[in-house]
């Protein structure tokens, strides 16, 4: 039966509200007493540290958009107004451009995090795969901002981009003029690229609700990768995690302050600071660097349907990543094979965003040709053949109890080396 | 069935084996369902098919080009509804290495021929579009780069393209396209 919520908060006008919308108790619940794993490490802060980023995005994002003209002839002025003109317009722009590639730094590590620590196992596979749907609509919401300035890069980058549609056989080159609006990237394209730049952060607020009442569920992994057996193994969220995560966020914004106010052009091509001109090619083309490993694979593969399928393919192997993993222990720590083949998965994603820096050339292709071979070696092969054969380590019997020096162990902790899961 | 009309599902000759037998509820919730489908979808078209070309970005344009200027072995580009179009004055080598490929040798064969109009086998014409994802090839002016076969090279990712436009690298998959086009006097064409 529908009735008041009994409210426990001592403030009138709060226990008033609460009684009629329980949000504070809720908040209470979920950031206060929450109980929270004790034994985390700084890898989990980068949760907190992207939910502050997307903050930042939308609210840099609001102001720009009071300055910006989104019409081919205005909008590479209007964006050097902002720059020039708009009071701290420039900075405006730059936190903006760079709070992107901080954006990128800070959700790529959170993605490691969770292949390190096995995050993506049962219970958590739904979690993982909401995670994925927000890393698409990041890439999504960055490609169409990347467009709006309309500088060459902007221009031909969109172009390239859209393109990869053209090789879906029969309607691909349907699909790309409805994409465009027309028969080239033009006003039609840009505006509408603007809209959807505006929706998609919104959208993404909407994900990553779901992400966290998935992992208020489950609860949050830890670096042992173990259950929380008893309340021994947890501290309630606040303060103790408010806390840790305000450490990270310090350091995280001393980065972006680093980078925003002494080399706010780091990360971005000179090229975008020419407007736009459909009929030259850049002599050299690259997406910004968060997209070079997929962009990599891209040209790894000398077939336009084929290198576009697997580009798409790199993504979609994250989806179904909780069932190609076949081992039930879920951290590294704990897996003497896996920790090794992780880092050299590391190895083939950083080698990958170098060879998509490069020209096809000579040994960039052969190297791009062998990460990206690993890349799904690792994921399609290596992780179901390998959780048959490797023998974890055992694993502490609790967060509370962790073993210590390796010695012998409890005869409960060795008769039951694997976690049940 | 939980939605069935009779409480103890009916057996026997007339009933649907294993008691899934079809109720009047049955078809109308089909028919609900289709109808909302039918309106979901009339609603959407509209959405969907408003992101397509408009009616003023459809209207058909044409270019004039006056080819006098143009030096044998020069090319020049020129804009058609929105595209960069290569007008190519060919060097009698340039055509003779064109028509004597073998049609075997080429990734999407075709015959120089076909590629110009008979009796101005000088000029090529194409759209300046490389068919792997869109970018301009290099190789009109002078100090660009025009691959090994001496046509055009496309600098994002690689394609080559022959003096007839044809494509002879990877990864593009086509030809430089020819747009429609007519010669209205021998020095004039009209693209469109
Ligand atoms: C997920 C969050 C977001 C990401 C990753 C993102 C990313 C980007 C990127 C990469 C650029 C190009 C920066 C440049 O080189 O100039 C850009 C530009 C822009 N964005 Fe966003 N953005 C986000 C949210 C928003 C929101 C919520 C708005 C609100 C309207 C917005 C408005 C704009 C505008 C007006 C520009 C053009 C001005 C400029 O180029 O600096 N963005 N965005
Ligand atoms: S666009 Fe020309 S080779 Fe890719």
């Amino acid at each position: 039966m529908a009735g008041l919520h009994k409210s426990d908060f001592k403030n009138p006008v709060v226990n008033w509200i609460d009684t009629r919308l329980p949000v504070f108790t809720m908040m209470q619940k979920e950031y206060g007493v929450f109980p929270t794993p004790k034994n985390f490490n700084y890898f989990w802060n980068f949760g907190a540290l992207a939910m502050v980023n997307l903050m930042i995005m939308i609210a840099t994002g609001i102001f720009l958009a009071m300055n910006y003209t989104p019409h081919v002839t205005m909008a590479f002025d209007s964006v050097e107004r902002i720059m020039r003109d708009v009071n701290y317009g420039w900075m405006l722009r730059y936190a903006h451009a760079n709070g992107a590639s901080m954006f990128f730094i800070v959700t790529y590590i959170h993605i490691f995090r969770g292949l390190y620590y096995g995050s993506y196992k049962a219970p958590r596979e739904l979690l993982w795969m909401l995670g994925v749907v927000i890393l698409l609509l990041m890439m999504a919401t960055a490609f169409m901002g990347y467009v709006l300035p309309w500088g060459q890069m902007s221009y031909w980058g969109a172009t390239v981009i859209t393109n990869l549609f053209s090789a879906i056989p029969v309607v691909g080159d349907s699909i790309v003029t409805w994409l465009w609006g027309g028969f080239s990237v033009d006003n039609p394209t840009l505006n509408r690229f603007f809209s959807l730049h505006y929706l998609l952060p919104f959208v993404l607020v909407g994900v990553i609700f779901l992400h966290i009442a998935a992992l208020h569920i489950t609860g949050s992994n830890n670096p042992l990768g173990i259950d929380v057996k008893s309340e021994q193994d947890t501290l309630p969220f606040h303060p103790y995690y408010t806390i840790k995560d305000s450490v990270g966020i310090c350091v995280y914004l001393i980065v972006f302050a680093v980078l925003v106010f002494f080399a706010p052009n780091f990360f971005s091509a000179p090229d975008n600071y020419i407007q736009a001109n459909p009929l030259v090619t850049p002599a050299e083309i690259v997406p910004e660097w968060y997209f070079l490993p997929f962009y990599a694979i891209l040209r790894s593969v000398p077939n336009k349907l084929g290198g576009v399928s697997m580009m798409f393919g790199a993504i979609a192997v994250l989806f179904v990543l909780p069932w190609l993993d076949t081992s039930p222990v879920r951290s590294a720590k704990f897996r003497p094979i896996y920790r090794i083949l992780f880092w050299v998965l590391v190895v083939a994603v950083i080698a990958l965003g170098m060879v998509g820096a490069h020209r096809p050339e000579g040994a960039w292709v052969t190297i791009g040709r062998l990460a990206t071979l690993y890349y799904f070696l690792h994921f399609l092969v290596i992780l179901p053949v390998l959780g048959k054969l490797e023998r974890p380590l055992p694993l502490p019997e609790s967060i509370s109890r962790p073993v210590i020096g390796g010695g012998p162990l409890p005869a409960g902790a060795t008769a039951k080396p694997m976690e049940k899961v | 069935m939980a939605d069935s009309m009779s409480a103890t599902p009916m057996t026997g000759t007339h009933g649907h084996p294993s008691g899934g037998e079809v109720t009047k509820r049955d078809f109308l919730k089909l028919v609900a369902g289709a109808g909302a489908a039918v309106g979901v979808g009339a609603i959407v078209w509209p959405l969907v098919d408003s992101m397509n070309p408009a009616a003023d970005v459809l209207a058909l344009s044409s270019t004039e080009v006056t080819l006098t200027p143009i030096e044998a072995g020069q090319a020049i580009t020129v804009v058609w509804r929105g595209k960069p179009v290569f007008v190519r004055h060919r060097t009698p080598k340039e055509i003779k290495e064109a028509e004597d490929v073998k049609l075997s040798a080429l990734i999407d064969p075709q015959a120089d021929s076909a590629r110009v109009k008979a009796g101005h086998d000088q000029w090529l014409v194409v759209i300046g579009i490389c068919t792997h994802l869109g970018c301009v090839p290099l190789g009109n002016a002078p100090s660009d780069p025009r691959g090994e076969w001496g046509g055009w090279f496309c600098p994002c990712h690689g394609s080559q393209y022959d003096t007839s436009g044809r494509v002879r690298h990877g990864p593009a998959p086509l030809n430089l396209a020819v747009p429609p086009y007519a010669f209205e006097t021998d020095t004039k064409i009209k693209i469109g």
